[in-house]
């Protein structure tokens, strides 16, 4: 159905629409910009050899490799406990999670590549420092229960972000965010576990566990991202139907998981301003340190320097690797046509 | 017709039932070669048998190995489990995001079988896996040589990886045998996750030797490096003889001619030699150990330690 207002594929050479007439290119492009309209009235889905308009396809790409940066990036302050986990089953499970991270940077590069940039530049941009990436990853994982606070918190808010992405208006994303959120759902519990075996545990475990609630609180919450008079793009990804509800409606209703997970942990949230406002019927939290958001997103966070750095040497150390391997395959195309050449 | 999916689809359940039968097949070979079957072979929903299914059948008597069989279960569970260690440490640092998944996936698998053989060695005197994992020190440590050596390159974890999936492709086939049920259980299980080992193996190791100048140089030191631990995971000692003449296990040196044979046809294929490397004296079934060891153990126990006595 959507065949028909196909403007040309990312990577289509130009020279073919040279020929075209102008003329031409202004018909198709109003065609499809009338069938992306009708889209979005209908509130259906486009698919990667859709017309979009250049805004969409770049906010898109923008905001899908993001998240796979930060996949990516986000793997290293679990990764940095695999090998001291207290217990075989506590390693299994985080070697399990950190894995489904790896595997949702794939998903979500693949989404993004359907929007017609190599993950090879994705990467580089990342390591460049030209790309961001959740500015949550930039906190450290001093202790075990950081394990516990970052599936609970961390992922539990990545959650409370990406179901309403399940709906997103371009349909590589939105499948991506349904398989994503299945396994972060998974991701939050195990955390949830791990916080509740530490409070039940002892007086030191306990301690160990609130602490970590006390450090990932604030950035768990500034993950929504700004505050919606200080978050300009929000409003035309709403009209896009990529955002479903405003950063601060997310992070209130997050909240308010919260306050009820907290109690069964017998643990506390380090806000003494949470409150369900009775006329709003909405949650509410004491205020949030912007300016540190805004430095750690700028690059002069704790971790900045060591996870991308940590990045650009796996790359580096992997030149050799991936170059050997295109070589290999490169040979075996070559030897597989000389094969069917004498046949 | 035959192609329609009417046709094809009436023999599917059939097919499926087949299908769960199939990894039945090792387990009840053990159960049918004498023993009784014991709950620690319990199918369970996801068809794999769990490192809880055996502490539990251990912890209810109905699962008991005897001495000899502890030792080699803690033997083939240390093994396992110090690679997992070194191979955990590539997540998030490999050449590739494929290989992220995939080298974490075999560390994942190795220590899975870890938790078995450990639950499973634990039996003997009522140590958990985790006592066995994290409160024995570097000389009560039952791993062969080649499992500690560093990580190195990515060649050198290929050559290592190599060398450790054939042989533990070669030894678990034979285990689905033993006379002992709960060995034959595990290794059923292992030895599906250890034939994709070999083949992620191979595979890199053609591609290194094939790809670049440079890559093939790198492969070639990895086997260099890796080659003088091979001796050791085929010798044989009292404890394997006893085991052999039980049925329970089978001599190490009666699995190298097929690794040879297996290997042999790779380093053909990758245009590689057998590197010509003296053999290193080994002494890690005995608990004399490299140096290394003892820096895995420090990283792996040190949380463990600090708490004695908590639980996660």
């Amino acid at each position: 159905m959507a065949a028909q207002t196909l403007q040309s594929v990312p990577g289509e050479p130009t020279s073919a629409r040279h020929e075209q007439s102008l003329e031409d290119v202004a018909r198709r492009d109003a065609e499809g910009q009338a069938y992306f309209d009708k889209v979005m009235a209908e509130d259906s889905r486009i698919e990667p050899r859709d017309w979009m308009p250049p805004a969409y396809r770049k906010t898109l790409l923008r905001q899908i490799s993001q998240h796979a940066h930060s996949e990516i990036i986000g793997m290293q302050p679990e990764a940095n406990w695999i090998s001291r986990a207290p217990s075989l089953k506590r390693k299994a499970i985080l070697m399990a999670k950190v894995q489904d991270e790896a595997g949702h940077g794939l998903y979500l590069y693949s989404a993004a590549e359907t929007l017609g940039q190599p993950r090879d530049q994705m990467m580089q941009d990342l390591m460049d420092g030209k790309a961001k990436y959740s500015s949550i990853f930039n906190y450290p994982a001093r202790t075990w229960a950081d394990m516990g606070a970052i599936g609970w918190m961390v992922d539990g808010a990545a959650i409370a972000n990406q179901v309403p992405l399940c709906r997103a208006s371009f349909g590589p994303y939105g499948r991506a965010m349904v398989r994503v959120c299945k396994e972060e759902s998974f991701h939050q519990r195990q955390g949830f576990e791990i916080l509740l075996e530490l409070s039940h545990g002892t007086p030191e475990q306990k301690q160990m566990a609130q602490d970590a609630v006390n450090r990932w609180y604030a950035p768990a919450l500034m993950m929504f991202g700004p505050p919606d008079d200080d978050s300009p793009n929000s409003k035309q990804s709403m009209a896009w139907n990529i955002k479903r509800f405003s950063n601060d409606e997310l992070r209130n209703r997050f909240v308010g998981m919260m306050m009820e997970q907290v109690k069964v942990l017998d643990l506390t949230l380090p806000d003494k301003d949470i409150r369900f406002n009775e006329e709003t019927k909405k949650w509410e939290h004491g205020p949030l340190d912007w300016d540190e958001f805004h430095e750690v997103l700028a690059g002069r966070g704790p971790c900045n320097a060591q996870r991308l750095e940590r990045r650009r040497e796996a790359h580096h150390n992997g030149a050799w690797v991936r170059e050997a391997a295109a070589a290999y395959a490169a040979k075996q195309a070559k030897k597989q046509a000389e094969k069917e050449t004498a046949a | 017709m035959s192609t329609s999916p009417e046709t094809t689809a009436t023999p599917a359940p059939a097919e499926e039932t087949g299908g769960h039968g199939d990894l039945n097949v090792g387990v009840k070979a053990a159960g049918g070669s004498g023993e009784a079957t014991a709950s620690a072979t319990r199918i369970t929903p996801g068809n794999a048998l769990r490192p809880e299914d055996i502490a539990l059948a251990v912890s209810s008597g109905s699962a008991k190995p005897t001495e000899d069989v502890a030792e080699i279960a803690l033997r083939l569970g240390d093994d396992a489990l110090i690679l997992a260690q070194r191979l955990g440490h590539w997540i998030s640092r490999a050449p590739e995001l494929e290989e992220d998944i995939a080298l974490g996936n075999i560390a994942l698998d190795q220590l899975g079988h870890a938790r078995s053989f450990l639950s499973y060695a634990g039996g003997l005197d009522g140590r958990s896996e985790d006592d066995l994992a994290y409160f024995r020190r570097e000389h009560e440590f039952r791993s062969a040589s080649i499992f500690e050596q560093p990580n190195g390159d990515f060649a050198v974890t290929i050559a290592r990886q190599f060398v450790v999936s054939y042989y533990q492709f070669e030894l678990y086939s034979q285990l689905t045998q033993s006379t002992d049920a709960t060995l034959a259980g595990i290794a059923a299980k292992a030895v599906k996750e250890v034939d994709y080992h070999r083949d992620h193996s191979a595979q890199w190791v053609l591609r290194l030797a094939g790809g670049t100048d440079e890559s093939r140089e790198k492969m070639i030191h990895g086997f260099k490096v890796i080659w003088p631990y091979v001796d050791e995971l085929f010798r044989d000692d009292e404890l394997t003889a006893r085991l052999s003449a039980s049925g329970a296990a089978v001599e190490p040196s009666s699995l190298r001619a097929e690794f040879d044979r297996l290997t042999g046809e790779v380093f053909a294929e990758a245009e590689l030699e057998v590197p010509k490397v003296q053999p290193a004296p080994g002494g890690g079934r005995r608990g004399l150990h490299s140096e290394h060891l003892g820096y895995i153990l420090a990283e792996m126990q040190v949380l463990a330690r600090e708490y004695p006595g908590a639980s996660w």
